[in-house]
């Protein structure tokens, strides 16, 4: 696997490159910024691919879709792989040079002939030769993802099967070509970056590595434990246990975001202590024995964010926070200084230039450099260094710096919350344009296309269940019934329906979802849920 | 916003952009085909329009969807043009002309007021548009004709001789059946296609170039000079346009060209294709001359494989003046709104679909005809050193005999006149169209040549000659060319956009005036400065001629400035 942390390539890149696979990815809607500089690479003349069981808007831009049934990726991905090794379009050289264990993933991709996956997927095995072939043969090449891939039980498998294909055709770590998660907001790469993950420092350090645990004690003179920390998933068991008592939850809303609701409040519920840091009275916050207001990241604070393509980047408070609510920095010392530790109240460029001594990767980013550049692209290790547009290009160098890059193979598995008679329809989940997340931030807006709390039905199941357009239904999962209306839509197909998480006031679809998640990445399986659909009593 | 279409609304996008590719759990299109299908936008708009008698939000829908083009931006093409309706509205629509030669501001009861329908020789038409047929242009059209067209009957008006004067260009027109390519053949044609083949390309750019021929649709450019410009482009492929979107009021030369001649305007197209290696034709004819695109289309199809690798095929207009702008053209044919554009690039470096384009009138094409085969000097002794060979004349108005003349350049106004019966109290002459000027009797000695009218402050246009005599209501002519250009400016630009209103409001206040006006007058002249100086394209650069001209020679009025 290729060391992790962020997308290979900058929004440059996609603007240029030859080929485009978005794969589990809305991102007309979900992702409009990323999209503007994907919408110039296919104005420049690149061909687009989209693989998402949805024709999404995203989808309709692409040359050609393929809709795949929801959780088959792996299965496609590897007879992607198969048919490329099979006619003979594998970049042998790259194989050879950069990477290893090519013979176990070729003998773990046979047994995925395009009739199989077809079988899997759902998708006409000519249109997936197509794609492998076209993937295989163009000059340069990106497959981006999002939640589509991450959203699953298997999600870490999910993201090694792409990165498997980038390995087989030297798709990677080169000028055009790379590997793409796409971010939410403007900040979720920074918050993995700066070790809001439980088994990192910031940087991407190793929590168990002691040399690097060690910088962080000799400056902070504490110690700092060396196992990983929960994350959320893995939180809301330890509740369950009985194991963790207390809550400090910063910008975030598990009682609406998270998988099985119902479950999920219930361990709020009881537990001893809740502080919530927000910019907004969250439905989490309600819950909450402290509410500290937070002041708005965009405008109110200085600091900075990172973007998908891993660029650092400033920004500038023009306004005082409202009432009583301060900058997050201001609230933890404060908190700190109440904990008898005395940081004193350092300032954004402080904190970060402490980080700096800190994270390697970071250590070139002085806030003069980063407004000289407009930002700058990790790594920058040294204040000469303009930054780094593209990761990985060691695997083209010769001889290799490193161990080669290894295949992974994965094995496709369905879904955990399999279909059968009494749940028999596929429920997927997702944003909207005009949505964001639980809708904290914009449900106080108006907007002229919002759809709301309703389920998308394809025309065709409406007809046969004998649903009519906007008529109010019940929607059951093996764990939760909600009841909200129907809305017929192109982008469905029969068997599969879709509700947003953006309204969980008036349709909960946590109610639904299963917390089946992913041990590697801990990620819930959103995307997934049998449910039935039954009209109301007349 | 999620209307759906009809079955018959369906049917008709998919007539044209054919059945949806991919089924089920593929679908093939995406941007690539979006880009590649835009131009199908208005012919797909306008088959809608035909079929259902307006663009319905859900046929918009279902077009979109297949075009892949966002519904606002479609909708902003199809409310650019007249002669499609977003709102609904009855299934028979008759517009009547109520322009200058017709009956220049009365409206028959149901019916929809229409600038110039270019049929001013028959002096009073309409053009219908009615759901699930093809749209008619019927002239002349008194107010019974109207009447019984509105009831839904189907009446056919005698109409009076187009062609009055006959010459060179026109000396086919009424001795060959126009829908006959053997009797085309019968009557010369087709000789100076063969010609031409034999002499090669350089040797017709050559001639037309030793012609001095130039251009019939307003501008006057020599045609020789645009085509060897575009056979120097390195760009392929090339397009030859012809401009057949003949909407100046008083202006129907070409009309009459394509519908009596159509061959030779095919023929003639064929030739510029050949001489300047363009790859494919597209005639873009007006929309209100159904007969002339339908005639135009059996002879493109009769002509087909005549040169090798040279397609062709009509595109119609949607009821939009600002289309025969060239750029803007361009644009319409593209399936964008039809706004001109910025220049340079010139068409014959980037034009339609941005590469190297020639664009020219149907009456400039058709004499390209007798300069191959007679040659350009021979061609070049008629008429006058800068203004060669006949010229047609559109003579409407205060005339005994309305119609189509042939003269050679240099024939005299008063001639002119006098061959078409022109009126004893002769007032004004409007030459060139709304976008032309007026002149007065003392004008009538002028030669009618390009450099000769241009001393009397004048221009030729597209060759519109409308007499006015002592009976005519000169503030309703005016007030109505006013309408005209505000109603036709694109808006894209705000020198036209603005100036084009704040004319007509100005001269509704002068005429309303008593006594002095000297302060209207002044006015309107800044803004004619305005409009002059800064607009993008020629309609705001003219918008103002004709109402100034008309002020300077005291025509409200009777008292000359």
């Amino acid at each position: 696997m290729l060391g992790a942390g962020g997308g290979t390539s900058s929004y440059e890149e996609i603007e240029t490159t030859d080929l485009i696979v978005l794969w589990g990815s809305n991102a007309r809607e979900a992702h409009p910024i990323f999209f503007h500089h994907l919408i110039k690479g296919v104005r420049n003349g690149a061909k687009m691919y989209a693989v998402d069981p949805r024709r999404t808007s995203s989808a309709q831009w692409a040359d050609t879709w393929l809709g795949i049934d929801v959780g088959a990726d792996i299965a496609l991905a590897n007879a992607v792989g198969r048919e490329i090794i099979h006619a003979g379009l594998a970049n042998r050289r790259f194989v050879e040079h950069s990477t290893s264990g090519f013979d176990a993933y070729a003998a773990a991709v046979e047994p995925y002939t395009l009739a199989e996956a077809e079988r899997i997927t759902g998708v006409p095995g000519d249109a997936i030769r197509q794609l492998a072939h076209d993937y295989a043969t163009a000059g340069t090449a990106q497959i981006c993802w999002t939640l589509g891939i991450t959203e699953h039980h298997n999600a870490t498998d999910n993201v090694l099967a792409l990165i498997d294909l980038a390995l087989l055709t030297g798709h990677v770590g080169r000028y055009g070509s790379g590997l793409v998660p796409i971010r939410g907001q403007n900040n979720v790469q920074g918050g993995g970056d700066m070790g809001a993950l439980p088994n990192k420092l910031p940087g991407f350090q190793d929590i168990d590595d002691p040399v690097a645990r060690g910088k962080f004690e000799a400056l902070w003179g504490v110690a700092v434990p060396p196992e990983p920390g929960l994350h959320i998933t893995l939180m809301f068991d330890a509740m369950e246990r009985g194991d963790l008592r207390a809550l400090y939850v910063i910008g975030e809303n598990p009682a609406q975001s998270e998988a099985d609701a119902a479950r999920v409040r219930r361990l709020l519920g009881e537990l001893d202590f809740i502080v919530c840091q927000d910019i907004f009275l969250t439905k989490t916050a309600e819950m909450a024995d402290v509410v500290l207001p937070a002041a708005a990241s965009w405008a109110e604070t200085n600091g900075t964010v990172t973007s998908s393509e891993r660029r650092v980047q400033r920004v500038r408070k023009a306004l005082d926070p409202p009432g009583e609510a301060k900058d997050d920095i201001e609230i933890l010392s404060l908190l700190a200084d109440r904990m008898g530790f005395g940081w004193g109240y350092p300032t954004a460029e402080e904190a970060w230039d402490e980080l700096r001594s800190l994270s390697p990767m970071h250590a070139g980013m002085a806030y003069r450099r980063l407004e000289e550049l407009g930002g700058i692209q990790w790594p920058c290790p040294d204040e000469d260094h303009p930054g780094t547009q593209f990761l990985h290009g060691w695997l083209w160098e010769d001889p290799l710096p490193r161990d080669p890059a290894p295949f992974v193979p994965v094995v496709y598995a369905p879904p955990v919350d399999e279909l059968s008679d009494d749940f028999p329809v596929r429920l997927t989940t997702g944003r909207r344009l005009d949505s964001y997340n639980t809708g904290v931030q914009t449900g106080g807006y108006r907007s002229p296309i919002r759809a709301g709390g309703v389920i998308d039905i394809d025309p065709a199941d409406g007809g046969a269940w004998g649903v009519a357009d906007g008529e109010v239904v019940r929607v059951s999962s093996r764990r939760g019934s909600i009841e909200l209306p129907a809305r017929y839509h192109d982008s469905l197909r029969p068997g599969l329906v879709f509700i947003s998480v953006h309204n969980p006031d008036d349709a909960d679809v946590n109610q639904l979802t299963i917390d089946a998640w992913d041990p590697k990445s801990g990620t819930a399986e959103f995307k997934a849920t049998a449910v039935r659909i039954e009209k109301l009593p007349a | 916003m999620d209307a759906a279409p009809t079955a018959a609304e369906r049917a008709a996008v998919d007539e044209l952009v054919g059945p949806p590719a991919g089924e089920g759990r593929v679908a093939f299109a995406g941007f690539h085909q979006a880009a590649a299908q835009r131009h199908l936008l208005l012919p797909t708009l306008q088959a809608v329009q035909r079929a259902i008698g307006w663009v319905s939000p859900g046929a918009l829908n279902y077009l979109c969807e297949r075009l892949i083009v966002p519904p606002a931006d479609a909708y902003g093409v199809a409310t650019f043009y007249s002669l499609l309706s977003t709102e609904e509205r009855p299934a028979l629509v008759v517009h009547e002309c109520t322009d200058i030669a017709c009956t220049a501001g009365t409206l028959t009861a149901g019916a929809h007021a229409s600038p110039c329908l270019g049929q001013c020789e028959q002096g009073s038409a309409v053009f219908v548009q009615e759901a699930g047929r093809p749209d008619r242009a019927i002239a002349p059209a008194p107010p019974e004709v109207i009447a019984a067209l509105l009831r839904g009957d189907d009446v056919t008006p005698e109409r009076s001789p187009p062609l009055r004067h006959p010459g060179p260009l026109t000396r086919r027109i009424g001795n060959y059946d126009p829908s006959d390519a053997d009797g085309y053949r019968a009557v010369g044609g087709f000789a100076a296609l063969e010609a031409a083949k034999s002499m090669g390309a350089a040797q017709v750019i050559a001639e037309v170039k030793a012609s001095n021929l130039r251009g019939r649709g307003g501008a006057a450019f020599p045609a020789g000079v645009k085509w060897e410009a575009a056979a120097a482009e390195p760009a392929r492929p090339r397009y030859l346009a012809v401009n057949a979107d003949e909407s100046e009021p008083g202006t129907f030369k070409d009309r009459i060209l394509m519908e009596e001649d159509p061959f030779a305007v095919v023929e003639a197209a064929l030739i510029a294709a050949f001489a300047t290696g363009a790859s494919h034709i597209y005639y873009y004819v007006r929309g209100e001359y159904p007969t002339a695109a339908a005639r135009l289309t059996d002879a493109i199809e009769q002509c087909a494989g005549l040169v090798d690798g040279v397609t062709a095929e009509v595109r119609l207009g949607g009821g939009a003046y600002i289309c025969g702008e060239e750029t803007a053209l361009f644009n319409s044919i593209e399936g964008f709104r039809g706004e001109p554009r910025q220049k340079p690039p010139f068409p014959t470096q980037a034009g339609l679909f941005g590469k190297p384009t020639v664009v020219n009138n149907v009456e400039t094409l058709v004499n390209v005809l007798d300069i191959v085969t007679g040659g350009g000097a021979a061609f070049a002794g008629v008429g006058t050193e800068q203004s060669t060979g006949t010229k047609l004349f559109c003579l409407s108005g205060a005339v005994e005999r309305p119609g189509l003349y042939e003269v050679p350049f240099g024939t005299s106004l008063r001639e002119l006149l006098d061959l078409a019966g022109g009126p004893g109290d002769l007032r004004a002459v409007l030459l060139g169209g709304a976008a032309g000027v007026f002149v007065g009797p003392d004008a009538l000695d002028a030669p009618l040549t390009f450099e000769g009218v241009r001393v009397i402050g004048a221009t030729l246009g597209s060759g519109v000659v409308m007499p006015f005599d002592d009976s005519a209501d000169m503030g309703r002519i005016l007030r109505r060319i006013a309408e005209f250009f505000r109603d036709e400016s694109c808006g894209q630009c705000v020198p036209c956009r603005v100036g084009t209103v704040r004319q007509e409001e100005v001269l509704e206040r002068l005429l309303a005036a008593n006594g002095d006006r000297a302060e209207h007058t002044a006015l309107l002249d800044d803004i004619a400065r305005v409009m002059v100086d800064a607009s993008i394209c020629g309609l705001g650069q003219t918008a103002a001629g004709a109402v100034q001209s008309a002020l300077r020679l005291g025509l409200v009025d009777g008292t000359p400035r």
